[in-house]
């Protein structure tokens, strides 16, 4: 323990910035790209915070647009990581144990987007100190949404803290110990499952809203999350594979591929289910899947968005499933970029729109997202995607000389 | 101008917010402001501005205040009322009056969409003209619905119709009201008369109350709301109809500014055919229990188990 080879925390935090923001000219130009888009956002939500809301496309009927609608995908896609935990640690599965480290940065970066975008959606965002126990009033137990803030903070602090250790350790070219940090890995994998039934239960237990108020909205999230977040997960590392040195194999692929299949259908399965459901005995309860996807009384706006989506849902699915190229990068790229669009859109909007549509006295309306409002998305996409990126750039720096130091 | 006519018919002041100014003058003095007294300049203002703005930033939920904490912000916000439109308004934070517990029945067959209700209940409340915020609507039903939602909530003809009925809603104000176990900071609550009330300095803008409320009661401020100064009802309450700000949620509140000083709410006392009673149910000899005793009431739907305070009756 009292090795005086040890580095310290500062040389650990800024050899960690230096080797973040190493790179090329192309990564230069990447990370320009995303620190654009950013200020764009920036500024769209500066204008958002002088005027309020009603620069968005919102209205009292549809109260709630594509902030949350991120929001709940994201959940997901954060939620997905622990697909590689669990084999990589529960069934000491070596492949993902090479990969672990980087699905949880994907996870981060997924949970800022998750919190930002709750951030830019409240009314009061100066107000957020009431939410704080202790100096403010947390509706805790009664209220779900004080309960998704506890896992979806608690999930950021688990998901952050483990792999910085282990990072921490093998850049002093440690092992980590164990005991230190494999119960916060098992704490972390029923905490994933935590944050997306969670966050499903925000909405399903709304008798409100029939369309959310439905017993399958958990376990479907989790379904589509483990198809959609490892999908991410896929992209994340064909782009390393491609750019880096770091040696990603052809059996992590494999074994992702099995996930997204079983999940996937499994998630298709019961999209069937619940059409089923709405549509076989069409009751005043329906009216929203209608809208969803036949249109109604003349509204018709997210009609094209959830056919597109199950286009691509099921040619993501059969691309992963019959997959005659045996993993090649580019086949899978564009499966996994299929099966995550298609995803995003179906429990994106598709899910959060139609659920205000038709209103509780019967009005239907279209929701358009305005244009300021699309920038401060896109740039709330662009903070994770840049918190992601200079979370795994060291990760690998670090894990690849741990890897040759052990060699020697 | 409407307004004028209903404030002129209500009683003068009460005692209460007589003693929250003297209080507040009080507080002000010792906190030693220079310019509170004085105020000539404009950078003097502005920085008493500010100085309030501070303090109402960090004060309390409503709940958690104590009496003299209750007067202190009623202070303030009549004072920065002042600075800000112009305006002396008087604002009180009355409690509820023991063994009280209000009802409201709305006649569906004497109701005849005249919409003065609606209009009553906009220049009482201090609604947001800009955006048009209305907290009641009012439903043209075609005979054989009893269902709000099937009926006609935009429609602009001459009334009545041969053939059609009309239906209002509102906050129903529910024993168990959804919208109440949504709140994450606890902004909304129901108070022991049974109004479901908002802390609007307190609401975070969440929306998750709008999306939990199975009747549409609710209102979001999305722009800054906007009353032209000399329309504004300067008889506010904390809970009720003092002005509202960009980014919280608002409803309605049985007018609890009026109700609570033994008034009609505004819109029961503008109905010009008498479809709307209201009272307390803990009274055995008021309107409402005669009416729930001896008519045919209903509520809306009743199957979500949410216990609303709204009952509707036909003769």
């Amino acid at each position: 323990m009292t090795t005086n080879s040890r580095k310290g925390i500062i040389s650990f935090v800024t050899d960690c910035a230096g080797w973040a923001m190493a790179g090329g000219t192309g990564f230069k130009i990447y990370l320009l790209a995303l620190f654009g888009i950013i200020g764009m956002g920036a500024y769209a939500y500066y204008l958002q915070f002088q005027q309020g809301l009603i620069i968005t496309g919102m209205s009292n009927i549809v109260s709630w647009g594509l902030y949350i609608s991120n929001f709940t995908f994201f959940v997901g896609v954060a939620a997905a990581a622990v697909m590689l935990i669990l084999p990589a640690y529960v069934f000491k599965d070596k492949d993902l144990h090479e990969v672990v480290i980087i699905g949880e940065c994907v996870a981060v970066g997924a949970l800022v987007m998750c919190l930002t975008f709750i951030t830019v959606d409240m009314g009061g965002p100066l107000k957020v100190w009431h939410m704080i126990p202790g100096i403010g009033l947390f509706n805790w137990p009664s209220s779900i949404l004080t309960w998704d803030v506890l896992v979806l903070n608690g999930y950021l602090a688990l998901n952050a803290l483990v792999p910085l250790y282990i990072l921490y350790c093998n850049y002093n070219k440690k092992e980590p110990v164990g005991w230190r940090y494999k119960p916060f890995v098992f704490l972390s994998i029923l905490w994933a499952i935590s944050i997306h039934m969670t966050t499903a239960f925000l909405y399903q237990g709304l008798p409100a809203r029939p369309f959310w108020n439905n017993p399958l909205l958990g376990p479907r999230f989790l379904a589509s999350a483990f198809a959609a977040g490892p999908a991410i997960i896929m992209i994340v590392l064909i782009i390393i594979k491609q750019n880096t040195s770091y040696p990603v194999s052809v059996n992590i692929f494999q074994k992702l591929k099995r996930i997204i299949v079983i999940s996937a259908i499994i998630n298709l399965i019961m999209l069937f289910s619940e059409v089923f459901k709405e549509f076989y005995n069409f009751t005043h309860h329906s009216l929203s899947a209608q809208y969803l996807f036949f249109g109604l009384d003349g509204h018709n706006s997210l009609v094209p968005w959830i056919w597109t989506a199950i286009g691509l849902n099921i040619l993501g699915t059969v691309l992963f499933a019959v997959d005659p190229s045996k993993c090649n990068p580019r086949y899978l790229m564009v499966a996994a970029i299929s099966l995550f669009t298609g995803i995003w859109i179906e429990k994106g909007f598709g899910l959060i729109i139609p659920g205000f549509v038709p209103s509780p006295m019967g009005e239907v309306v279209d929701y358009t997202p305005s244009g300021p409002e699309i920038m401060i998305t896109l740039g709330v996409l662009a903070l994770g995607v840049l918190v992601m990126t200079l979370l795994i750039k060291p990760a690998i720096v670090i894990l690849l000389e741990y890897k040759k130091s052990k060699a020697t | 101008m409407k307004d004028n006519k209903i404030d002129k018919s209500d009683p003068p002041e009460n005692g209460r917010t007589r003693r929250s100014f003297l209080k507040g003058l009080s507080i002000a003095a010792a906190a030693g402001s220079a310019g509170l007294v004085t105020g000539g300049c404009t950078g003097e203002v502005a920085s008493e501005e500010m100085g309030l703005k501070w303090e109402e930033y960090f004060k309390k939920n409503y709940r958690l205040m104590s009496q003299k904490e209750k007067d202190e912000t009623v202070e303030r916000l009549v004072k920065l009322a002042k600075i800000r439109v112009g305006v002396d308004i008087q604002m009180s934070n009355q409690a509820p009056i023991n063994n009280v517990l209000y009802g409201y029945a709305f006649n569906i067959s004497r109701c005849k969409g005249y919409m003065d209700c609606v209009e009553a209940c906009v220049q009482e409340n201090n609604l947001d003209r800009k955006s048009k915020t209305q907290y009641i609507r009012l439903f043209e039903m075609e005979p054989g619905k009893l269902d709000p939602s099937t009926g006609d909530g935009k429609y602009h003809h001459e009334v009545p119709v041969e053939d059609k009925f009309y239906m209002g809603v509102q906050c129903f104000h529910c024993e168990n009201a959804p919208c109440i176990k949504a709140c994450p900071t606890k902004a909304t609550w129901r108070e022991p008369d049974g109004i479901v009330v908002v802390d609007y300095d307190w609401c975070i803008g969440c929306r998750y109350c709008l999306a939990a409320c199975p009747y549409w009661g609710r209102r979001f401020n999305w722009g800054e709301p906007q009353v032209p100064a000399e329309e504004i009802n300067l008889k506010q309450h904390y809970l009720g109809n003092r002005m509202r700000m960009k980014g919280v949620m608002e409803k309605c509140t049985f007018c609890v500014q009026r109700t609570r000083q033994g008034k009609l709410p505004a819109c029961a006392n503008a109905c010009p055919t008498g479809s709307r009673i209201f009272g307390n149910l803990l009274d055995p000899d008021s309107e409402i229990r005669f009416v729930l005793k001896t008519k045919k009431v209903f509520r809306f739907k009743e199957e979500l188990g949410t216990d609303p305070k709204f009952w509707y009756f036909m003769d």
